[in-house]
């Protein structure tokens, strides 16, 4: 007791005891927070620690000595040597009698509730409710709406915690539920439009404390307690989102967040947790296949193996290895090794990049400058060339607790996508005005004084005319103490995407700011690491006589390509043109999760591949620091993890360093190997290549696109936003063009021959003057060719 | 929400907003620090209210909330909550009689049975003619000294009885 008497209270803290026990909490906190630390229990229902205090559920009442009634602890501030009983008698009886009232209109449907099992309300009911209901009066019922393909609602369940309200409008930032009406007849609902379109809705689920929020596609397939948690990580983004697979007898049912403060928090995008249900769609490979006079049949392993060994060793001196960007690490390293042994440097998984000159420039370990979660400490932000709430939805909600606190964020983007923070200057300008753009903002930092554009970009600079929208954002940049340019996937994917680096680059370190490039795929930077680029190997240490990176490889037609994880007319920058290379090499062997159409067409061998959710190995996020997954469901059929696939293929080839018997084995030695060291940099003289264009082509990749297991998944393939049939133009071009919203436009690339393909039009402000917005990775522009590049439109 | 699609939207109100109302809003929000239009909502939904006959519609909510550069769900939410707001439409007179605990005391039960039978509507429904809507269940309207008392168009009539509700009603056009 001496001891505890002589404990020194910090000036910013205040002592209160609860239950009988000391405890130290920070001035101004919230009862609940000293004992949720302090692991003592208090039931809850609208409180929760990421959301605004709303106090409106009323479980969490407590007793607090010379309160004259029960107080709410998540809303009652803790204050010197307060007193706080958790279970006496007063703070029981107002527990039990709030809870009689919550479940006055609760519908007694549990068992069959989807919720069932992992309920809060039942859980509390249990501990808290009567064995019987006093209540005779009839219940209400609240009619359903359809909030869309991802979230069920059933509000006659609802108990009005608002906890979906509070995310939306604060997290997510889209306003999409309220509560209409009043008193007892309040129903909480999306009230303006149907659905709910929020990149993050699904975790209002999570969310919801009862059964009014399900899982759409999940619902009715199985009981929480029969399912076991898998964990994982989420593969459609740099971010690394942590999560588990929910698993009924080997079968992955749906997907739920795992607490990560370093990357998702609490938090999943609704990418990340609906891809899972395009796990097993018809089109997955299960056995290996071998094309025989044009026809398919199914193979042994064996045989398979050595099909594909065979025809990778007789074109290995004109050999390509393409590989998605979103492989696990092992997969590049042994990868890697296996087409360098083979004597060939042709390997990249950057299929979505369209320029390489910079290449040598390149640092060896793209990790973020500033990290995921500092990126909400951010006071000043330009955004260059990105659609951040589509490329990663996470970044995107950290930018907008940025803005919350304050910072200035400022975007220079090819198109006016919609963000949930306001903006301090919005230029919006077509591609081919991009780098004079960021220029201008690179020459306003030189006119001021913050240094000398580098040799290679001089040129670039000097030529950049500066307006006042260049002054603000460099002044922006300059006076932020956490500043940070980020260079998003459009700018990654663009034709000068060489000088936009370059000058992102020297824009961050002359204005003090930190620079994130934010790539394509889930493991860029694992496959950096791991060698599988052209020009290094494994650890960023240059080779001997580079190798073509993806452009060079498709624009060469090699005679034989390995094909990881990719489908050739969605999965590239330029897809008319990758069909084309294929179709001219002598052999292709593909090693892939799925197989559609065109992949059947152009293959020779296709090996089974593990999709992330049934394989095994590490992916490194933007932040440098890898995660391992393991299986979380069965491997369907004869599918195998990618690094037992190139082991095999390997030893086929009699290749050495493909003996590792265990993962862990491989991973030591990757580990070792891929550690980045001091890698000698060049930067070479760069000019804008992409100016004569009169349109350009956006191509941005819809937000449920970048690969083929999202492309598979139908509640996301079912949402507002995978909507992308449609070509985009500025009120001003489609004018020119004689074209009106509605009209049917034929829109021409001369980077893919002759193929047209023909959309509705849809004008829009959004869309700047001399800008075509024409998304990729869809099925209506598989045949079209580089995602940012000249287009031509008529009329159709 | 984008730029541009901000700006339709709000081109969108001006044309469902009048001038007049349009007016009335700045006035409210004037009152108001710059960030905290949201204060401004009952009183920007009571003049679209009366711009629109006495009534709201989706329409004109979503409008006063693109007007105040609000999400249009919280116009929504104000609109639902308060029962001046009118969802559907009204007749071009509204009478709201009292009928909590002080009018209730002093005979407001049978002042609207009497009422209800003299137009011949329910409380909650409109006259056939579009005269008269009868305002449902309007709960203390802070006239208790003057029981029973009703409103009329927004002016106070109290110490009521029959023939004086008479006299009122006969003459609304």
């Amino acid at each position: 007791m001496s001891a505890e008497m002589n404990t020194p209270v910090p000036a910013d803290m205040v002592e209160i005891e609860v239950d009988g026990v000391k405890m130290q909490a920070p001035k101004g906190s919230m009862i609940i927070e000293a004992t949720d630390k302090a692991g003592i229990d208090i039931p809850r229902f609208c409180y929760h620690k990421k959301l605004s205090i709303a106090a409106n559920c009323r479980m969490c009442l407590v007793d607090v000595e010379k309160a004259p009634k029960p107080l709410p602890a998540c809303a009652t501030p803790v204050t010197d040597g307060m007193k706080v009983y958790t279970e006496s008698r007063r703070a029981i009886d107002a527990q039990h009698g709030v809870m009689e009232f919550l479940l006055i209109n609760h519908p007694l449907d549990c068992p069959i509730c989807d919720q069932g099992g992992e309920c809060e309300l039942q859980d509390l009911a249990m501990g808290y409710g009567r064995s019987v209901s006093r209540f005779t009066e009839r219940k209400r019922v609240v009619k359903d709406k359809n909030l869309g393909p991802l979230v069920q609602s059933d509000m006659t369940r609802c108990i009005h915690c608002t906890r979906c309200v509070r995310f939306l409008e604060e997290i997510s930032g889209t306003c999409e539920m309220g509560g209409a009406g009043r008193g007892d007849r309040v129903e909480i609902g999306t009230v303006v439009q149907n659905s709910i379109d929020s990149e993050l809705s699904g975790n209002i689920i999570d969310l919801c404390p009862v059964g009014a929020l399900t899982n759409k596609p999940f619902r009715f397939r199985a009981r929480a307690w029969e399912m076991s948690a898998r964990p994982s990580v989420a593969s459609h983004d740099g971010v690394g989102s942590l999560l588990y697979h929910h698993t009924l007898r080997g079968h992955a049912l749906r997907s739920v967040p795992r607490d990560n403060e370093a990357a998702n928090e609490t938090w999943l995008s609704d990418r990340d947790r609906y891809s899972v249900h395009g796990l097993y769609a018809e089109d997955r490979v299960l056995k290996p296949r071998l094309k025989e006079n044009g026809e398919w049949r199914e193979a042994g392993w064996d045989e398979a193996i050595a099909a594909a060994a065979d025809a990778l060793k007789a074109h290995a001196e004109s050999l390509g290895v393409l590989m998605s960007p979103s492989a696990a690490s092992e997969e590049y390293f042994l990868a890697a090794r296996l087409a360098r042994s083979l004597g060939s440097n042709n390997i990249d998984h950057r299929l979505r990049e369209a320029d390489f000159r910079d290449d040598a420039a390149r640092a060896a370990d793209p990790v973020f400058g500033m990290s995921i979660a500092g990126m909400e400490t951010a006071d000043s932000v330009l955004l260059v060339g990105s659609n951040i709430r589509h490329e990663a939805p996470i970044l995107g909600h950290r930018l907008r607790k940025a803005w919350k606190s304050g910072a200035a964020i400022s975007t220079l983007n090819p198109i006016e996508w919609a963000f949930k923070f306001d903006l301090h200057e919005n230029v919006i300008v077509a591609p081919q005005q991009l780098v004079s753009q960021l220029a201008g903002i690179a020459a306003a930092l030189v006119a001021d004084g913050k240094g000398e554009a580098p040799e290679h970009i001089a040129n670039v600079v000097k030529a950049a005319g500066v307006e006042d929208a260049h002054r603000n954002i460099a002044a922006s940049l300059v006076s932020g103490e956490r500043s940070l340019v980020l260079l998003g996937q459009a700018g990654m994917s663009h034709p000068d995407a060489a000088l936009l680096r370059a000058l992102a680059g020297f824009i961050a370190q002359a204005s003090g700011s930190a620079l994130n490039l934010l790539p394509h795929g889930a493991n860029s930077v694992g496959a950096w690491r791991a060698g599988a680029v052209p020009h290094r190997t494994a650890g960023g240490n240059a080779v001997q006589g580079e190798g073509l990176n993806t452009a060079a490889m498709l624009a060469e037609s090699l005679d034989a390509y390995l094909l990881w994880g990719v489908e050739p007319d969605y999965d590239f920058d330029n897809p008319a043109q990758a069909v084309a290379a294929l179709k001219g090499a002598k052999t292709v062997v593909a090693v892939s999760d799925f197989a559609s159409g065109e992949l059947n067409e152009l293959a020779d061998v296709i090996l089974p591949l593990a999709p992330i959710a049934e394989s095994e190995g590490s992916f490194v996020n933007l932040d440098g620091s890898a995660a391992t997954f393991a299986p979380a469901g069965k491997t369907g059929g004869e599918a195998r993890p990618g690094w037992k696939i190139l082991r095999r293929l390997g030893a086929a080839l009699e290749l050495e360093g493909f003996n590792q018997v265990s993962l862990a084995e491989l991973n030591e030695e990757m580990t070792a190997a891929c550690a980045v060291g001091e890698v000698q940099t060049q930067a070479q003289r760069l000019e804008a290549q992409l100016n004569g264009a009169k349109l350009c082509r956006v191509g941005e990749v819809p937000l449920y696109s970048p690969d083929a297991l999202c492309r598979r998944s139908t509640p996301l393939q079912g949402t507002v936003q995978a909507e992308s049939f449609f070509v985009g133009l500025s009120p001003a071009d489609a004018k020119d063009l004689g074209l009106a919203e509605g009209d049917q436009a034929r829109v021409r690339q001369s980077s893919s021959g002759d193929a047209a393909a023909e959309f509705p039009v849809r004008v829009s402000e959004q869309v700047p003057q001399g800008a075509i917005w024409l998304r990729s990775a869809t099925c209506g522009t598989r045949t079209l060719g580089t995602a940012l590049g000249a287009i031509e439109v008529e009329k159709a | 929400m984008s730029e541009a699609v901000k700006k339709a939207g709000l081109q969108k109100a001006m044309e469902v907003l009048s001038e007049e109302t349009r007016k009335q809003i700045d006035h409210w929000v004037a009152k108001f620090p710059e960030d905290r239009k949201r204060s401004a909502l009952i009183q920007a939904l009571m003049a679209a209210q009366d711009q629109h006959d006495g009534w709201l519609d989706r329409e004109h909510i979503e409008a006063v909330a693109a007007y105040l550069d609000l999400p249009p769900v919280w116009a929504h939410e104000v609109a639902t909550f308060y029962t001046m707001f009118h969802l559907e439409p009204v007749g071009r007179n509204k009478v709201n009689i009292c009928t909590n605990i002080s009018c209730w005391l002093n005979g407001a039960e049978n002042l609207v049975e009497y009422v209800e039978k003299k137009l011949g509507t329910r409380l909650g429904d409109t006259t056939e003619d579009g005269r008269i809507t009868l305002v449902r269940e309007e709960e203390c309207l802070a006239a208790c000294c003057g029981a029973p008392m009703m409103v009329v168009n927004g002016h106070y009539h109290e110490n009521l009885d029959n023939a004086k509700v008479d006299e009122i009603l006969d003459g609304l056009k």
